[in-house]
């Protein structure tokens, strides 16, 4: 049994947040104190690397532990664990694929890895917020981050302009998310998630209309976040034009924290009225599936493609969402795992591939990579194969859970929308595969010059992908023990 | 008095409100927003939120709104230029949206069923422990966390406008 | 009288007048106005609840609310003042590098 204790104030539970504000600054100070002709500055990423590091080992160390402390505001429990890990792991792949890429692309500066700690903060509350505060100012503070890494490289016109496209539409995003707490706070007097479902149950079940607005519009700032189909016409702008780095940190980190958010919202605070929400995430879960799966078919850009693909993949998480039983939020942590692995090495392969000013970026301009390096197009495939869901990756392992997950609630015209929606996602993951091994090449490939650090990164998720695939058992016993304390 | 206070509030600031959203010149839609910020503050007096009030007035119109016409000034957006502002078939579906938007919310703000959880803090209770003493306590205490979580957000931003806006890095 | 639902329903138009501003304008700076008018109309929501439920939660997420504010108007005016060095433009329909 989890020891289970209330602590008004407690620093040490906050403790990788510390670790990881002070590498921050600590960045930050090292590439101010050092003189121009260090050249390369390599270790910027060496120290955020520690500092990423350091947090997980203090975070793994309170695994089994059932801890409020902030008189309340912040919660540690498996769950949370489960997603910190998450953001780590992301953190530190990003910072692995960003070292030779920023270096590259003159991005080079101390702000760039200070930021990627600071928005993992934002991530880890949004994932340990246990009032609808403390979930808003993760939010934040994650977000405001992001927006300046889109736009880190200020001489590239489209750097520019996914930057301010994704400030604008995530600062109206943050209006309704604003306004929906708002309202939840009026109809039930209370911005504490276990305080709301103290509430609801009080009341018996009847639904407020006040309260089932203020759930329409959290959907709404949250679903943006995640980029679920009605609100997704952002990703595939913003994704090409941020540094392909901060892609692949975008594609996972956001996206994991918004569901942290979201399953700990609608599964604490409004778990009772679950047949209310319900059908709006049907809904949203078919459109966002069915959107980027569609779409994705005639991209002709990698990231674009990527882009629309991932939207798809959150239309997947939805399904689980709306199952909304304990296997369901096990799945959804395992899936977000897998698709960390199987995102960021994809991501990776395309940074490689890709030469300075982020050109080569057609997917024509994989055509040929398996003559000219074999290894890269068998690790390309790997991750594409997982996306697409074929046994045996951690990608299939995921939907698998997922669509048994809607089965066992109930939900089957979902699940086989899920299953026909992976069937169309086949083809556009088969579409660079084939372009890789089928095609002469177009372009000459430079040679490679592979650094260790992204080297290691491909290695990680190559590891991650495959182990997810073919021993899920260890993975999925440890997410299944992280689920949510629903009462 | 109080009513009258809040209608003729209530008027000014959803007027200067229009105009913002359909004047061409970027300068005088900081000042109408900067007119509508006003207003509020004066019904955050008529709330009892007196330290809420201030702020408005000191942090929303003293500091963010004049960083707004800082900007408009500093990047002299030119005003007598043709600008094709305001697509025309954009227009119609817009106000039909927001027009359904705000019914919605009138619906549901109507048919409110529940009376939220009363509090503990009524007038004559933040009276006696003074409104800002108040809320300087709450953050010390039960708001800590998100508190100091703040100030990364606000390290965020200081970190963003340099990097961003500078002109050499 | 004034109760609470006169208040909410003065948050909902000036929330509304803020959206169909968002949509209709092509200014970023105009843009990042009416986002900034909408936020303003959902903290007069929250001041009018909590003072008529009579707790300080409301009170008090008004003011992280206006932290926030302020550090999204901090980042926004910067990434305005990056593209303008870029492109001298802050009309969002000439942003159109990348298309759908």
């Amino acid at each position: 049994m989890p020891n289970t204790s209330i602590m008004t104030f407690n620093i040490l539970s906050i403790l990788p947040v510390l670790i990881l504000a002070g590498f921050g600054m600590m960045v930050l100070v090292v590439d101010v104190l050092s003189s121009r002709k260090m050249g390369e500055k390599n270790f910027l990423a060496y120290l955020s690397l520690i500092g990423v590091v350091i947090a997980a080992f203090l975070s793994k160390n309170f695994t089994g532990t059932t801890l409020f402390s902030f008189y309340g505001a912040y919660t540690i429990d498996n769950y949370s664990l489960f997603f910190q890990f998450v953001f780590l792991l992301c953190a530190g792949l990003t910072i692995l694929i960003s070292k030779n890429y920023v270096q590259r692309e003159n991005i080079n500066y101390g702000e760039y890895y200070t930021l990627i700690l600071f928005s993992t903060i934002g991530m880890i509350l949004m994932a340990s917020g246990a009032d609808l505060l403390n979930i808003f100012i993760g939010l934040e503070i994650m977000s405001i981050s992001i927006y300046i890494l889109v736009g880190m490289k200020r001489t590239r016109l489209t750097s520019n302009e996914a930057s301010l496209k994704y400030f604008l539409l995530g600062a109206f995003s943050t209006g309704f998310l604003l306004y929906g707490i708002a309202l939840v706070y009026g109809a039930t007097g209370t911005i504490s998630l276990r305080q709301i479902a103290v509430f609801i149950a009080g009341k018996g079940g009847v639904l407020d209309p006040l309260l089932l607005a203020g759930m329409g519009l959290i959907i709404v700032g949250i679903g943006f976040k995640i980029a679920s189909a009605p609100f997704h016409a952002w990703v595939p702008d913003v994704y090409e034009g941020a540094p392909t780095a901060i892609t692949a940190f975008m594609a996972v980190g956001p996206k994991a924290a918004g569901f942290a958010a979201f399953l700990r919202i609608f599964f604490i605070a409004f778990g009772q009225v679950h047949q209310d929400w319900e059908k709006i995430i049907w809904i949203l879960a078919v459109l966002t599936m069915t959107t980027g799966n569609i779409i994705a078919l005639i991209q002709t850009n990698i990231k674009r493609m990527l882009a629309y693909s991932s939207i798809a993949h959150a239309g997947y998480l939805l399904i689980a969402l709306v199952a909304a039983n304990n296997m369901s939020v096990s799945a959804i942590l395992f899936y977000l795992l897998a698709y960390l692995f199987m995102n960021i090495g994809a991501f990776a392969i395309v940074i490689v591939i890709s030469q300075k000013e982020d050109s080569f970026l057609k997917i024509s301009d994989f055509s040929g990579l398996a003559y000219k390096h074999p290894r890269l197009a068998i690790a390309m495939t790997l991750f594409l194969l997982s996306m697409a869901g074929i046994p045996p990756t951690a990608g299939f392992v995921g939907k698998f859970y997922i669509f048994s997950s809607a089965i066992k609630s109930g939900y089957v015209l979902l699940a086989i929308i899920g299953v026909i929606n992976s069937v169309i996602a086949v083809f556009y993951y088969l579409r660079v595969t084939v372009a890789m091994y089928m095609r002469g090449p177009e372009r000459e490939f430079q040679p490679l010059t592979l650094s260790p650090f992204i080297f290691v990164a491909i290695i990680i998720s190559i590891i991650g992908t495959i182990q997810l695939g073919i021993f899920p058992a260890k993975v999925l016993e440890i997410a299944q023990r992280s689920i949510l304390l629903l009462r | 008095m109080e009513p009258y206070l809040f209608y003729v509030m209530a008027a000014t600031s959803v007027v200067a409100a229009l105009y913002l959203i359909f004047e061409k010149n970027p300068v005088f839609c900081a000042l109408y927003l900067v007119f509508s910020f006003i207003n509020i503050a004066v019904l955050y007096v008529l709330l009892e939120a007196q330290f809420i009030a201030a702020v408005q007035v000191i942090v929303y119109t003293g500091a963010i709104m004049v960083l707004f016409l800082f900007v408009i000034m500093l990047l002299m957006v030119d005003v007598k230029k043709k600008q094709k502002d305001d697509l025309p078939f954009q227009r119609i579906p817009a106000m039909v949206m927001g027009f359904v938007l705000l019914v919605v919310m009138g619906l549901a703000i109507k048919s409110k069923l529940f009376q939220g959880r009363e509090g503990e803090y009524t007038s004559a209770k933040v009276e006696s422990i003074g409104h800002t003493q108040l809320i300087g306590k709450l953050l010390f205490t039960d708001y800590l966390l998100p508190f100091e979580m703040t100030s990364i957000l606000l390290f965020v931003a200081v970190i963003g406008a340099i990097i961003l806006a500078k002109r050499k890095v | 009288m004034i109760t609470l639902t006169h208040y909410l329903v003065l948050s909902a138009i000036l929330f509304s007048i803020g959206v169909v501003g968002v949509l209709i304008r092509r200014n970023a700076i105009v843009i990042f106005m009416c986002i900034e008018l909408m936020l303003n109309a959902v903290n007069l929501s929250f001041v009018a609840f909590a003072h008529y439920l009579h707790s300080m939660e409301g009170q008090m997420f008004v003011f992280f609310s206006m932290t926030v504010a302020a550090a999204e108007a901090t980042v926004g005016l910067a990434i305005i003042i990056a593209i303008f060095r870029n492109k001298e433009t802050v009309n969002v329909d000439d942003m159109n590098i990348m298309k759908w």
